[in-house]
């Protein structure tokens, strides 16, 4: 696919032409963090971070979504019907999210478009974007994305590749869409096409932390499940759920009527399986009313459930969020390790 | 503070050794800079990963509510006063608990210690009251007072006021501080500005609850927030169902609250939550002249009647 070069003092023009026909997304530094905001016509999205607080996953799935409206008004005709609410699904683009965050969207396709069942708030959303990622060369110490089957230059998932080469960067198209983005930016100016193998290589090298997931696949569920270690590394856990939110690869969420007056929306709303209620039954029982089975389901899913189930590796793709956001240090690194290398008695 | 860790393991050991104790709820060494991640110890030959330095902010009296067991803990000044608290309000009985005091000089805030670094922070150490932050191709040695946690930099109790055995001798209490110079800008804000003043300050906020669990006083068994019968408050990123979590929050800690900290270091966003609940502790102060957890004596204001009361609609 095609390799281009764009001299920084073409990109502002370019996201100029972009915004045209695109709705633009990027990290914008908000209050000391970055995270995926909107961007305003002429704003630039901000490339000065290690990797963004929240992940891209929101361009998709965001944290409150509205899904349906309806009316419960009993003298209006429409009255307790049900309809999808309107959305604009025109084209738009995700600018600068890291490899990582894309190779994320493609574990999370798995379970919103299956055979089966189709979410279409979520394929809507992501069958009208573009996305534009943005290689890392300088990942962060918590960066371990080269021992989950992803890279600071990973390509899975995006559109484009950009990397920044000092005054201008280089960007690779990867499929159809990034082809159009370019063309529609006017980005055109040839390549070399070597450089971007040569960055590949340096940024790999950088990446200092690393997991062992080889042995997962053929541990028995039931010794992991019954492992002796779950108590010692959930004892902290406050069970806020940072972990799964900051995470690009949890997809799970709650369904919510909200209603004021006679309106009403059904909405969408980000879950976390650290918190006792997303368990809670209506008869008040709880299956994973311990806050140590909380633990464990995040970790035997991300880490057991999800290899047995798509053989795909694990549901996490090195990012490090949890592991510098967790406000008690519980670090997906070391569980994973206890988890592949256990031997039960 | 490094220099405690040999006491605390000592008198550890000796406990377990002795059966005085189940187990030890300290601190144990993180896996990144600036952070330790709190543990429970009950072997003896688990003792030796027990550390205590400036990043020991996390407060441990959250861990011990409703706990059944005989229990040793270890507690600075802030969490010494939550625990009077929690035997106060029946979250665990004084005789179940062995309490290594430590006379606290202050915890490090990771955030304050970022903002130096040009990139990322690789280590962190720390030699009496210098903290010497390192990254790629940076080094910078700052003295700790510039480094400390908001909370603890206008800390005026900084010994514990409830222990059976110190680490060291007690340390001098700051003295002259003006604890609410922010509360007191807020305060003189017209309302509007006051209103946009909570939106920023909230904007970030993703309601993942950090503050909330990480505060010892938060055990009630459900949470109005997340109570479904009836649902009083929404769970979408609804500006209103946000502001009425944080304060909410706020009022269910008046008069309990001891500006221990562990809300704001938690909160993944850096939202600054404590605004909130420090008018409410300024406010117990003027009123009541009470500050949370200082004697197992007296209930907190907000949980007692007196007779004389000045207030009629109380009659
Ligand atoms: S971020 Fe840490 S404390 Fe919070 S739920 Fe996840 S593991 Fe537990
Ligand atoms: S589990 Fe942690 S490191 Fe892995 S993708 Fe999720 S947030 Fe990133
Ligand atoms: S910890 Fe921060 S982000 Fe989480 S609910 Fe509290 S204020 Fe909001
Ligand atoms: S509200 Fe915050 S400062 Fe107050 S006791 Fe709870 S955690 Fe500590």
């Amino acid at each position: 696919m095609k390799i281009v070069k764009i001299n920084k003092n073409k990109w502002a023009e370019g996201l100029d032409s972009l915004a045209g026909s695109y709705s633009l997304t990027g990290p914008v530094k908000e209050q000391g963090c970055h995270n995926f905001k909107k961007l305003n016509k002429g704003q630039l999205p901000d490339f000065d971070f290690l990797n963004t607080k929240l992940s891209s996953k929101s361009s998709v799935f965001p944290q409150s979504e509205a899904m349906i409206e309806y009316n419960l008004d009993e003298t209006a005709d429409n009255h307790h019907i049900m309809k999808e609410v309107k959305k604009d699904y025109s084209k738009r683009a995700v600018i600068g999210m890291r490899p990582c965050d894309a190779k994320a969207i493609l574990l999370v396709k798995m379970n919103f478009d299956t055979p089966d069942y189709k979410d279409p708030y979520w394929l809507n959303a992501y069958n009208a974007t573009t996305f534009v990622g943005l290689a890392c060369d300088q990942p962060a110490t918590t960066c371990f994305c080269t021992s989950t089957e992803c890279g600071p230059y990973h390509e899975e998932g995006l559109d484009v590749l950009l990397s920044d080469a000092g005054d201008h960067y280089i960007a690779k198209a990867l499929t159809q869409k990034g082809e159009e983005l370019l063309a529609c930016a006017k980005w055109t100016e040839a390549a070399d096409s070597t450089v971007m193998e040569k960055k590949k290589k340096e940024a790999e090298g950088k990446i200092v932390s690393s997991v062992q997931t080889d042995q997962l696949k053929n541990k028995v569920t039931l010794d992991l499940y019954s492992a002796p270690f779950w108590d010692d590394i959930a004892f902290a856990c406050i069970n806020c759920g940072t972990c799964t939110f900051a995470c690009p690869t949890c997809w799970c969420f709650d369904i919510q009527d909200e209603v004021k007056g006679n309106k009403g929306v059904r909405m969408k709303n980000w879950d976390t399986c650290m918190s006792p209620l997303f368990t809670l039954h209506t008869t008040g029982h709880n299956p994973r009313g311990e806050k140590t089975q909380r633990v464990r389901q995040r970790f035997m899913h991300k880490l057991k459930y999800f290899v047995d189930k798509y053989d795909k590796g694990i549901m996490c793709v090195g990012c490090g969020r949890c592991v510098r956001q967790c406000p008690v240090n519980i670090d997906i690194r070391g569980v994973c390790d206890k988890m592949n290398g256990y031997e039960p008695a | 503070m490094t220099g405690y860790i040999e006491k605390i393991k000592q008198i550890s050991e000796r406990l377990l050794k002795e059966g005085r104790v189940e187990s030890v709820i300290g601190f144990r060494k993180g896996s990144m800079p600036m952070m330790n991640e709190p543990c429970i110890v009950n072997k003896p030959d688990k003792i030796k990963d027990l550390v205590w330095d400036s990043n020991c902010g996390i407060n441990l009296t959250n861990y011990l509510t409703n706990r059944k067991d005989k229990i040793c803990v270890v507690a600075k000044g802030c969490d010494s006063r939550n625990i009077v608290t929690h035997i106060i309000e029946n979250k665990i009985k004084r005789e179940q608990l062995y309490i290594i005091g430590v006379p606290c000089k202050g915890m490090i805030d990771k955030r304050k210690a970022a903002a130096l670094a040009t990139g990322e922070i690789t280590s962190v150490t720390e030699e009496g009251e210098t903290i010497r932050v390192k990254g790629n191709g940076f080094e910078k040695a700052v003295p700790k007072k510039e480094l400390l946690q908001d909370n603890c930099a206008i800390c005026i109790h900084r010994n514990p006021v409830i222990y059976d055995e110190l680490v060291g001798d007690l340390v001098e209490e700051q003295k002259g501080i003006n604890r609410y110079e922010d509360i007191q800008k807020v305060e003189a804000m017209s309302p509007t500005e006051k209103w946009n003043y909570f939106e920023e300050l909230l904007s970030p906020c993703t309601r993942c609850y950090a503050c909330r669990n990480a505060c010892p006083l938060c055990y009630c068994p459900t949470c109005f927030v997340d109570e479904s019968k009836p649902q009083w408050v929404g769970k979408s990123q609804d500006h209103t169902d946000i502001r009425t979590f944080h304060f909410l929050r706020a009022y269910h800690c008046a008069g309990r609250c001891t500006d221990c900290g562990a809300c704001e270091r938690a909160c993944p966003q850096a939202i600054k939550v404590r605004q909130f609940t420090k008018k409410l502790e300024k406010d117990c102060l003027e009123m009541f002249g009470w500050e949370a957890g200082m004697t197992l004596d007296q209930r907190p204001p907000l949980d007692t009647f007196k007779n004389d009361d000045p207030e009629a609609f109380i009659k």
